[in-house]
């Protein structure tokens, strides 16, 4: 019969002709693997990550016993990356330095995305009034001057801080916060330059057309496609709050002089760079390899993000 | 050797068998400070040795620039409002005071014809008077005359409380007046046996009547010339950014003959201690560089460079602890660290004993300081012999918790000692300095070993030591539990030295934090011995007061003394110039001279 030809048979075999259907995180990283440097980065990351979470823990030396006995002596099987000129020991300072520097760089860059894609995608998304005054705001900010503002955030909020939370929650609060605070805006410049071509694009007009909602464009079909810079924007940001964060140490603004981050190991280690070379090459490198790695995983997620991109 | 054998010795000198430089010798080895030994010569009416200048050069000018770098800028260019050494360097280079000491603790004099004794009528019997005469022939910057009423007005200039002057101590009760118009006539209220107080050193710079007399008492900090000094010096002003570069260019009309060499002066501010010592010894970039304070190790590595050396010059400047004794954390009208409040915790004398113990002063001197830094227990230090005997530094973690222990502080379950509620619990803030920071980290160590939690806290130096009034972190507020820094000894006699322990030197807000006292401390007894030392005549039994005053103030732990710190200086290998432990490094700049 010529009807006997099961709907069930021509179903499968157009299934099999058709490739495996796929989930958009699943696309990104197929397009991410492609990326050989984004690929090396990440692991780098994740060892770096890795080891200064679960470093301290298996590598017991304390950070802040002096010795004037073993003073400025280079990497050997008791201290691996050398000692500085107390005797402390250098691994030790940099596994907690390093906790402390990746969680004021991953914080303060989520501070820096989350405020400026909330303000760059209000003011795409609204014409006029609403748009001019928060690009306004965004011109203020970008035209104050940071580090005489940063001083006075810092002096007046300070002691206060310390108070609710304790110094050393409290600086990495007030830290964290104003280096945030400081870089959203070209986040939110970005953001609004995307909303602003993608609102008119086909595909979101034929969403209105259906009758999504505003939030639901934004949320479903606009801000997707408008991550891919604003990650890119945000691996930079997290090197950045890393070298900020050495700056407001330098100035004595920042973390407690004692508190080994890898910008204040720097710092301290800088006078021995013809004594003690290794003292500086290690929290430099590290700072090197941690920045570096998040650019490249930055430039390989927007590679994988973008949808216009052909794999090649 | 007692009383009599001094006598006898200066009586020697005075018939001339006994060289003077034997007899300064002589008393220094016995622990008398050259100023004071020269002292003890000039009371006697026996003349002062003049310093022969080393000045080579046979004209004025034609030396190109004169590059000086000072890692904390001036802030302001008025010796009266001068509150660290920094203003007073960059104040001395325009200013003159009518004498200056020289490194054996001689007066050389600047703007006076001649230093006053007892032979030409300067110094009276009674202890009270003093006649300085003028040099002659001085002129201002800018042309007008330099008189008596210059000098007269000095003195009611900074002598008025309206004014806060930070010179107030070294003006007030005396009376100065003109006799005629190059002599002046000051008269004590008491017998003061220092009389070269006023007018000498860096309290005794003056400035022109002319341009200041309009701005004496609350107007004091609008005038114009507070940022532009016109002044007798070397050195013309040419221009000034606050904390960052003071230049001048030369004096042609300087009083004194083929002086000075320089074409133009450059005071550089800012940067740090290695920096600056890296552009003398390594670079050459600099000429001079102020206030080495680097870890031996560094600036032996950099002498090596051939281009300058570390020039280490013999001081009273000592860096010690001060003990907070009011509360930095209440805030009274207006100002925290008030004197109507105390400390919780560090006026409890068992715990300032047990600070004093936790301070391992012998790994601070050899593994930071070396060459600039001498381990001590005492706050008056120079020369060694009149350092007092009964105070030796000690590092004993034990015998700190023993302290502890015995005064009832008890460990709590955070490891932190605690008493009635309090925790012993500090911040402890200092400049941002790497040898500083690293000895707040070898005293945080010993502190936890003994239960004592410490917050270390650096503030950059431009702040630290600025004399801004809205800022919390200055050294003279002293908004933290304990803080260190070094104070320099710029008077050749303790008595300005041995003034910050005084009750009526409080830094407070209603003197704009100008006061001297910012521990707070105070002790009848200390103001009592103060007030006899400041009468007392006798050279030697003043000295004994000085020694009981230290002991007074260390013993209580009040301040706890960490290293004596000889002046560190870098220059270049041909810049010839004369150093003074006793004065501004500027105190002689108008000998300053490059060899070809």
């Amino acid at each position: 019969m010529a009807t006997s030809l099961s709907p069930n048979t021509a179903d499968s075999v157009a299934e099999a002709a058709r490739p495996k259907p796929i989930s958009l995180a699943q696309d990104i990283w197929r397009r991410f693997k492609r990326h050989r440097l984004a690929l090396i980065g990440m692991v780098i990351l994740i060892v770096i990550v890795v080891g200064v979470i679960i470093g301290p823990w298996l590598w017991t030396v304390p950070i802040n016993e002096i010795d004037f006995g073993s003073r400025l002596k280079p990497p050997s099987a008791a201290h691996p990356f050398g000692t500085d000129d107390l005797g402390q020991d250098l691994l030790a300072r940099m596994l907690y330095g390093g906790r402390i520097s990746m969680a004021v760089g991953i914080a303060a860059m989520l501070i820096a995305i989350v405020v400026g894609t909330i303000v760059g995608s209000i003011a795409g998304m609204s014409r006029g009034i609403v748009d001019t005054a928060l690009m306004w705001m965004t011109d203020l900010f970008l035209s104050l001057p940071q580090l005489p503002l940063l001083l006075l955030i810092i002096y007046l909020f300070r002691d206060s801080l310390k108070k609710i939370v304790g110094p050393e929650v409290g600086v990495f609060v007030m830290v964290v916060v104003v280096i945030g605070g400081f870089r959203w805006m070209p986040v939110a410049r970005l953001v609004r330059a995307q909303f602003l071509s993608l609102r008119e694009k086909e595909f979101v007009e034929a969403a209105r057309a259906l009758g999504a909602s505003r939030t639901r464009q934004v949320a479903r079909h606009i801000l997707p496609n408008a991550l891919g810079p604003v990650i890119v924007a945000g691996t930079i940001d997290v090197a950045a709050a890393i070298i900020a964060e050495s700056t407001l140490s330098f100035l004595g603004l920042g973390f407690p002089p004692d508190i080994p981050t890898w910008g204040r190991m720097l710092f301290d280690a800088k006078d021995y760079l013809d004594i003690a070379p290794y003292w500086a090459l290690f929290p430099g490198m590290l700072i090197f390899l941690t920045v570096l790695s998040i650019n490249y995983i930055g430039d390989g997620l927007r590679d994988a993000l973008d949808p216009r991109r052909v794999l090649g | 050797m007692n009383e009599q054998n001094i006598r006898g010795l200066i009586e020697e000198v005075r018939e001339g068998k006994l060289a003077r430089r034997d007899f300064m010798t002589k008393m220094v080895s016995l622990g008398l400070a050259a100023p004071l030994a020269g002292h003890l010569l000039l009371n006697a009416g026996i003349a002062q040795a003049q310093t022969p200048s080393a000045y080579k050069a046979t004209k004025r000018g034609g030396g190109g620039a004169l590059k000086v770098l000072w890692w904390q800028g001036a802030t302001l260019l008025n010796p009266h409002f001068a509150t660290g050494t920094k203003d007073q360097d960059g104040s001395r280079v325009f200013y003159e005071p009518l004498a200056s000491w020289d490194k054996d603790g001689n007066l050389t004099a600047n703007l006076a014809a001649e230093i006053p004794s007892a032979t030409n009528g300067g110094l009276s019997k009674d202890g009270k008077t003093v006649i300085w005469k003028l040099k002659r022939g001085v002129t201002w910057h800018d042309g007008k005359p330099f008189t008596s009423a210059d000098v007269v007005f000095n003195w009611e200039y900074a002598s008025d409380p309206a004014t806060s002057a930070v010179t107030i101590g070294s003006y007030k009760e005396m009376k100065v007046e003109a006799v005629d118009s190059h002599t002046v006539k000051i008269t004590f209220n008491k017998v003061t046996p220092f009389w070269a107080t006023p007018f000498v050193g860096v309290q005794g710079m003056i400035i022109p009547k002319h341009l200041f007399e309009a701005y004496k008492g609350a107007k004091s900090r609008e005038a114009p010339n507070n940022l532009k000094p016109v002044g007798t010096g070397p050195y013309k002003f040419t221009d000034f950014t606050p904390g960052d570069m003071v230049r001048g260019a030369i004096n042609t009309t300087y009083h004194q003959a083929n002086k000075p060499f320089f074409d133009t002066f450059e005071m550089k501010g800012g940067g740090d201690a290695v920096s600056a010592a890296r552009a003398v010894l390594q670079t050459g970039e600099y000429d001079f560089a102020w206030n080495l304070q680097v870890e031996d190790e560094i600036l032996v590595k950099l002498e090596v460079g051939g281009k300058g050396k570390v020039v280490v010059i013999p001081s009273g400047d000592i860096e010690f602890i001060q003990c907070n004794f009011t509360d930095p954390n209440v805030e009274v009208d207006g100002e925290r660290s008030s004197i109507k409040t105390k400390h919780p915790v560090l006026t409890d004398p068992a715990v300032r004993q047990a600070l004093s113990l936790l301070i391992d002063r012998a790994s601070v001197q050899q593994f930071i300081y070396g060459r600039a830094g001498v381990a001590t227990a005492n706050f008056v230090n120079n020369p060694p012999r009149l350092r007092s005997t009964a105070n030796k530094p000690e590092f004993n973690v034990d015998k700190a918790i023993a302290v502890l222990e015995a005064a009832g502080w008890k460990k709590g379950s955070d490891g932190t000692r605690e008493k009635g509620g309090k925790k012993l619990k500090f911040v402890y803030q200092t400049s941002v300095n790497q040898p500083r920071q690293k000895t707040q980290a070898i005293v945080k160590q010993a502190c936890q070993k003994a239960g004592i939690d410490v917050e270390l806290k650096a503030v950059t130096g431009a702040v630290f030591f600025s004399s801004d009034e809205g800022n919390p972190d200055t050294y003279t507020k002293l908004y933290a539990d304990l803080q260190m820094y070094t104070t320099t000894m710029n008077a050749p006699d303790a008595e300005i030295f041995m003034n910050q322990f005084c009750s009526w030197e409080f830094a407070t807000k209603a003197n704009k934090w100008q006061g001297r006292n910012s521990t707070r401390w105070s002790n009848p007894e200390y103001d009592k011995a103060f007030r006899a030392a400041e009468g007392e005549l006798d050279p030697v039994k003043r000295a004994a007061l000085y020694i009981k005053m230290n002991d007074m103030v260390v013993q209580d732990h009040a301040v706890i003394p960490v290293v004596s710190r000889p002046r560190a200086r870098g220059a270049n290998l041909k810049l010839r110039f004369s150093e003074s432990g006793w004065d501004s490094d500027f105190w002689a700049l108008q000998d300053w001279y490059r060899e070809a």
